[in-house]
C-alpha cells in the first residue's frame, strides 16, 4: 500500500497529462498555468517554511560531536567534528552539503553465525546519494539552455564533458543515465533492506517515483520518442519572459515531462525534499560546540526565584554556627 | 525569529536562484529561429525534396547522420536507400551540403538557438560561404 499508491498517483499523474493534451487539448493548462503555479507555489513555499524554522528557539547546544571538544591547549581539539568557530562550522557544514559526510560515516550491523553482531562500512547510500544529486545538479544547469538566449558557453563546456563519450546522436549524456541508476538504486535499497522498508512511508516512495518518470520522459523525449526542441524553446522562453505562447507541434511527452517537474517543484515546500533549505538549518550541523564555553539562556524560561548560598548562610549564620558549621563569612 | 541576518541571506540567495531564468530575460527578445533554404541548387530543384519528408529530417536528422557516417566511414557503404526506394550518395559534403550550402543560415540557426553544437566539423571541412 505505501508502495502502489504513490506508484499509482505518478502514473495517474502522467495518464492526466496525456488526456488533457492529447484528448482535452488543454496545451494553455498544461504548458502556462501549471508551471506558472507550480513556480509560484515552490519559491513562496520554500520561504514560509524557512522562515517558520527560522522562528523555533534554539535553547541549547545540540551539536552532534565524534570529536575531541575544545578544551585545555594540551590537549588537540577536532576542528571539523567539534567546530569551536564559525569557521570550523562553516568547513563543517560545506563537508555536510557538498560531500554529503555523515552519509559517509554510514555503518551496517551484521549478524555474523547468528551470536555476533559486526558494524561494518556501508557507502553504498553515500556513493548513490552524491551520485544522485550531483547529476541532478547537472542535469538541471542543462535546461538553462532552454532559458537563455544566447545560451551561455559555460554550458557548452558543460555539454561537452556531459556528452564526451560521443555515444549515438543526439549525443548521450552521461548524467541522465547517472542520475537514473542512482535514483533506481535508492528505490530498490527502500524494498531489500528490511528495516528500511520497515520505516519508508508513501511520502518516501512518491518523490523516487517522480523523479524516476522526470528522468524516464526526458530520456524519452531526447533519444527516442522525439519533440520539436525549437518549438519547446519557443514555450519556456515564453514563460520566463512572461509573454506564453503554445507553439504548435510540440508532442505529448513534453507535456508530461514538463507537468511531472511542475508537480515536483509544487511538492517540494511541502515535503522531505525540503532537506535543500533544512540541511543548513539543522542544529545539530550548524551549532558551534561549545557548550561548556557559554552558558545558553533559554529564551522562555520565567524569572526564577534563586536562593543563593550567600543569602542562605546570611539566613541561618547564627543556627550554623551554633550546630558547627563552618560558614564562609564570620 | 532568531539568526534573521543569516536567514534573510540565505533566502536572498535562493530567490536569486530561482528566478534567475526570469530576471535574466527581461528586456530581451528571443525570435524563433527561420532556418533558409533559398540556396542557388535548392531552387533550381524541380522537386523540393530532401531524402527523406520535413517531418522526419527535422526530428531525425541527427541520428540518420550518425547511421550515414558509421556506414560510410566504417562499413564503407556510400549508399542510401530511402523510404521511397531512391538512392542517395552518403556523404556529407557532396549530397547534405550541395542543397544545404548555407550552413549559417540553415544549420547555426536551430542549433545555436536550442545550444547544439554537433562534432560535425571535427573532422569535416566547414563549408566556406561567400561574405553577403
Amino acid at each position: 500500500m505505501k508502495i502502489l499508491f504513490p506508484f499509482f498517483a505518478v502514473i495517474l499523474l502522467v495518464l492526466l497529462a496525456v488526456v488533457g493534451v492529447k484528448g482535452a487539448n488543454l496545451h494553455f493548462l498544461f504548458g502556462v498555468v501549471v508551471p506558472y503555479a507550480a513556480v509560484f507555489t515552490f519559491i513562496i513555499g520554500v520561504i514560509y517554511r524557512v522562515l517558520k524554522w527560522a522562528k523555533s528557539p534554539v535553547p541549547f547546544s545540540i551539536a552532534t560531536t565524534c570529536g575531541q571538544q575544545k578544551t585545555l591547549p594540551w590537549i588537540k581539539q577536532n576542528k571539523l567534528e567539534n567546530p569551536s568557530s564559525t569557521l570550523h562550522v562553516i568547513g563543517r557544514m560545506a563537508l555536510e552539503v557538498l560531500l554529503f559526510r555523515s552519509l559517509f560515516r554510514n555503518i551496517k550491523g551484521e549478524l555474523k553465525d547468528s551470536s555476533r553482531l559486526i558494524y561494518g562500512s556501508d557507502k553504498w547510500l553515500w556513493l548513490a546519494g552524491i551520485a544522485f544529486h550531483y547529476s541532478f545538479l547537472i542535469v538541471l544547469l542543462r535546461h538553462i539552455r532552454l532559458f537563455a538566449e544566447p545560451t551561455p558557453s559555460y554550458l557548452h563546456l558543460l555539454e561537452t564533458f556531459d556528452g564526451f563519450l560521443q555515444i549515438g546522436a543526439p549525443r548521450l549524456f552521461m548524467t541522465g543515465v547517472i542520475l537514473l541508476a542512482a535514483v533506481t538504486f535508492l528505490f530498490l535499497r527502500r524494498l531489500y533492506i528490511p528495516q528500511v522498508r520497515y520505516i519508508s512511508l508513501s511520502a518516501d516512495y512518491f518523490p523516487l517515483f517522480l523523479i524516476i518518470g522526470i528522468a524516464t520522459t526526458g530520456i524519452l523525449m531526447r533519444y527516442f520518442l522525439k519533440t520539436d526542441i525549437v518549438g519547446v524553446k519557443e514555450l519556456t522562453m515564453g514563460l520566463v519572459s512572461l509573454s506564453p505562447v503554445i507553439p504548435k507541434g510540440v508532442g505529448a511527452i513534453f507535456y508530461v515531462h514538463l507537468f511531472l517537474v511542475s508537480i515536483l517543484f509544487a511538492y517540494f515546500p511541502f515535503s522531505k525534499l525540503m532537506h535543500m533549505g533544512g540541511v543548513f538549518l539543522s542544529p545539530t550541523r550548524n551549532l558551534t560546540g561549545n557548550s561548556r564555553e557559554y552558558r545558553r539562556i533559554n529564551p522562555w524560561n520565567y524569572p526564577v526565584k534563586v536562593h543563593t548560598y550567600e543569602e542562605y548562610e546570611e539566613e541561618f549564620r547564627d543556627k550554623m554556627k551554633m550546630a558547627e558549621i563552618p560558614v564562609e563569612k564570620e | 525569529m532568531y539568526d534573521t541576518g543569516k536567514i534573510i541571506f540565505g533566502i536572498v540567495i535562493f530567490v536569486l536562484f530561482a528566478t534567475f531564468p526570469f530576471y535574466s530575460n527581461i528586456g530581451k527578445v528571443s525570435a524563433k529561429p527561420e532556418p533558409k533554404l533559398d540556396t542557388p541548387v535548392i531552387q533550381q530543384l524541380a522537386e523540393k525534396k530532401c531524402v527523406e519528408s520535413k517531418e522526419f529530417m527535422k526530428v531525425e536528422h541527427m541520428q540518420l547522420l550518425n547511421e550515414w557516417r558509421d556506414s560510410a566511414i566504417r562499413e564503407g557503404r556510400r549508399v542510401y536507400i530511402n523510404s521511397e526506394g531512391k538512392e542517395f550518395k552518403i556523404s556529407l559534403q557532396n549530397t547534405c551540403m550541395n542543397c544545404h550550402s548555407n550552413k549559417k543560415e540553415f544549420c547555426d540557426k536551430c542549433h545555436n538557438y536550442a545550444a547544439v553544437k554537433p562534432y560535425c566539423w571535427t573532422c569535416h571541412i566547414e563549408p566556406k560561404e561567400k561574405q553577403l
